[in-house]
């Protein structure tokens, strides 16, 4: 503080209040100016949202659609045939080849014309007095998918069986109905929309603006702005600014197209959301300072942030891979990244519609969180250069 | 032939000058393969069920200990009613919630029929999915099992009986599928990020004018500038190879040959794509930001998690015009199953017309006068 008072005093020793506004003005346009003059910058942050919602909401599903399967079909019976064509006429099945021995399934899975295979019995029709063996051989390279497959694929082997039951010497059926809440089409997107706006907000307000301060202090220009008659703090919050209002922005855009193309809606109260993404901001803002203070130069704060901000917040979050299938210790590491909070505060209010009394536990660590980081980022604030 | 040499002996002096390249080009390949696997682990090992049992009969109860039974499941709570057990699972502490309704085991005897309700927390798609099929098939099960006990009808018991075997990963360890993907990622990361950097810094700093009023060839100072990376690139992949057999016990089943003739095409390909960023870009912040949003699609879409079939056919499109794609199918299919050249020559034709294209932009685009 005495620090601050000794730059400003022989500039201005009481600057009328007026005039000071007006710097910080000038200083907020030299700050916007800064961020709207990098075109090609500005364009990947509202392209990488684009993306990733098309990516996640479209590109990355988790349903089992065409699956190859290789048949083989020792026998020319009709059940064999009319199983293999209910099979076929599935959604999640592609019959593409018929083989007439297993030996051909191991040259079909090298070249991936097949991911599975079906081995049918002799004859498949239920008089036989002795149930019929069918065997399900998958290629397991990806085992969730693998796994999947098994579960379709026997789903319609059974009911088939069971059509071939004549009806009414069925005793008992339990019919099951499944629902899907939140998401009644499993689409990959829904876990996503959350976490993209998480990450892009880091993006921007961490790794930008440890930067922009950086490339201030590699450039030489920072120890003019220092001398100038602008209080360091409003030095700080007018570099600030504009990426604040960037990252809202993206916020609003990202949020319209959730909406638009996904069809994600804003479940709970929109207030709420943007009260959180507000406290999340000025975590993130707080993180940058923190890198401008120790990074020497641009590549440094760059590597910072890349390895040390962006990649704990893509891994442990929850939001591409599950916490609880981690080691322990990356779990326990979770709970200091703020964007996991954030993660499962946004998952709450805009999926599942809940409210604050649901996540106030959350939020509190989050306030916590963003005290603690802004309290230590305006301490090492350095406003002298060495 | 002897003014490539010089030029080669510029960039090693160049690149290992930089005391943060050579520790960043030997630890991350390391770190990565040690940490993301653990990390990146879409294994679905145990959900959590909450049972809304309306009925209370023996019927209900041995459904009950059938999912108990299985190692999938977790009970997490017997609840008496629907919204006690949503509390649940808008807590996160519930995935999938089953409900047996009131007069269950009446209804199956007397009527015939009954159905009973699965609820899944689908925002996790992976879950939901696995979960209810899953629990789908117990209750199949188990109605065959009543029907059994219950009719002992021969129809019946004639009830197919259906055998799985997974092949190149009986145990479906998952980490099977995705060390070798990490594998890729970390080639890809590593060659596309170090190669955009590369000319920019040289236009930053303004040597670039000095090297431009040499009587160097474009193609010289362009195989310059890609060698050395494409070394280093190689290098890891190697070191990327030993730590995925040592740590992982993950050997590779396929020819070795095979499997660097595809990392040779692969890094050559991605080296010309970051030199391409590099000479567009003005900056290094730039650059960075290009190649990571690049990178960052390369590898969502190139089927690190999920299977590149069942994408939409625009999305099916593009992935296959990413040599990513091509060359974690490769690097799998060699590591995982022993798939030979003649299995994957599709997948190389992708990837070499990919790394014309890229160059041939890369020495266009490298203007020799500023």
């Amino acid at each position: 503080m005495n620090n601050k008072q000794s730059i400003n005093q022989p500039h201005s020793p009481t600057p009328p209040s007026g005039g000071r506004g007006a710097s910080l003005r000038a200083f907020l346009r030299k700050e916007f100016l800064h961020v709207f003059r990098d075109k090609r910058t500005l364009l990947v942050m509202f392209g990488l949202p684009i993306a990733q919602i098309l990516i996640f909401g479209f590109a990355l599903t988790n349903e089992v659609k065409n699956a190859r399967v290789l048949i083989v079909n020792p026998s020319t019976s009709i059940e064999n045939s009319k199983l293999i064509e209910q099979i076929d006429a599935s959604s999640y099945f592609t019959v593409t080849h018929i083989a007439s021995s297993r030996k051909d399934i191991e040259h079909y899975f090298r070249n991936n014309e097949a991911q599975c295979a079906l081995i049918l019995p002799e004859d498949f029709s239920s008089s036989t007095v002795s149930p019929p063996q069918i065997q399900i051989v998958t290629d397991a390279t990806d085992p969730n998918f693998a796994k999947t497959v098994v579960f379709y694929l026997s789903a319609i082997i059974t009911a088939f069986q069971q059509q071939s039951i004549p009806a009414g010497s069925i005793p008992m059926v339990i019919k099951t109905e499944i629902r899907m809440l939140y998401n009644p089409s499993l689409m990959g997107a829904m876990n996503f929309v959350p976490g993209v706006i998480a990450l892009i907000m880091m993006i921007v307000c961490t790794t930008l603006t440890a930067i922009a301060i950086v490339r201030e202090k590699e450039m030489g220009t920072m120890e003019t702005l220092l001398v100038s008659p602008v209080k360091p703090l409003a030095l700080l919050i007018a570099k600030t600014i504009p990426y604040a209002v960037l990252s809202l922005v993206n916020l609003s855009f990202i949020l319209l197209l959730s909406n638009l193309v996904l069809d994600v809606p804003v479940r709970g109260s929109v207030v709420l959301l943007l009260f959180e993404c507000f406290l999340y901001i000025i975590s993130c803002l707080a993180l940058g300072l923190m890198i401008s203070n120790i990074a020497t130069s641009q590549a440094v704060a760059m590597m910072i942030s890349m390895a040390g901000i962006l990649l704990p917040t893509l891994l442990l979050t929850g939001f591409l891979f599950p916490l609880e299938n981690m080691p322990w210790i990356f779990q326990w590491l979770s709970n200091i990244v703020p964007a996991r909070w954030f993660f499962i505060i946004v998952k709450s209010v805009m999926l599942k519609g809940m409210g604050l009394q649901d996540i106030w536990m959350e939020t509190s660590i989050l306030i916590g969180m963003t005290v603690i980081l802004l309290a230590i980022s305006l301490k090492k604030f350095k406003i002298r250069l060495e | 032939m002897r003014v490539l040499l010089f030029i080669l002996r510029k960039e090693f002096i160049q690149i290992f000058r930089d005391k943060m390249m050579l520790p960043m080009l030997l630890l991350m390949p390391v770190l990565q393969l040690l940490i993301l696997p653990f990390a990146a682990d879409l294994d679905v090992r145990q959900l959590k069920i909450t049972i809304v049992d309306n009925d209370h009969s023996p019927y209900s109860r041995s459904l009950i200990s059938k999912i108990s039974a299985t190692d999938l499941f977790e009970i997490y709570a017997i609840s008496g009613s629907y919204d006690e057990a949503l509390k649940n699972v808008e807590k996160d502490e519930t995935d999938i919630i089953l409900q047996i309704p009131q007069g269950f085991e009446r209804n199956l005897i007397r009527e015939k029929t009954e159905s009973v309700a699965i609820t899944a927390d689908a925002i996790n798609g992976v879950k939901a999915g696995l979960g209810t099929s899953y629990l789908n098939a117990i209750i199949q099960n188990f109605n065959r099992e009543i029907v059994m006990e219950w009719a002992n009808t021969p129809e019946v018991s004639a009830s197919p009986d259906i055998r799985y075997s997974f092949w190149y990963n009986p145990a479906l360890r998952y980490k099977n599928f995705i060390v070798p993907a990490i594998l890729v990622l970390l080639v890809t990361v590593i060659s596309g990020f170090v190669s955009a950097l590369n000319i920019v810094s040289e236009k930053e700093k303004g040597t670039i004018e000095q090297i431009n009023v040499t009587p160097l060839k474009k193609w010289q100072f362009i195989i310059g500038k890609l060698l050395p990376f494409w070394i280093i690139g190689l290098f890891d992949f190697s070191l990327g190879l030993l730590i995925v057999y040592v740590v992982y016990a993950i050997p590779v089943v396929g020819s070795l040959s095979t499997l660097y003739l595809f990392a040779v095409v692969y890094i050559t390909g991605i080296l010309g794509f970051g030199l391409l960023i590099s000479t567009v870009s003005n900056t290094q912040q730039q650059s960075m930001f290009v190649a990571f949003f690049f990178v960052m699609i390369f590898i969502l879409m190139s089927g690190i998690f999920t299977n590149v079939e069942s994408m939409p056919p625009w999305a099916h499109f593009i992935s296959n015009l990413i040599p990513a794609t091509h060359f974690m199918h490769a690097v799998r299919a060699i590591i995982l199953k022993g798939s030979v050249f003649l299995d994957l020559w599709v997948d190389m034709v992708y990837i070499l017309c990919f790394d014309v294209v890229m160059i041939t932009a890369a020495v266009i685009n490298y203007h020799k006068t500023a």
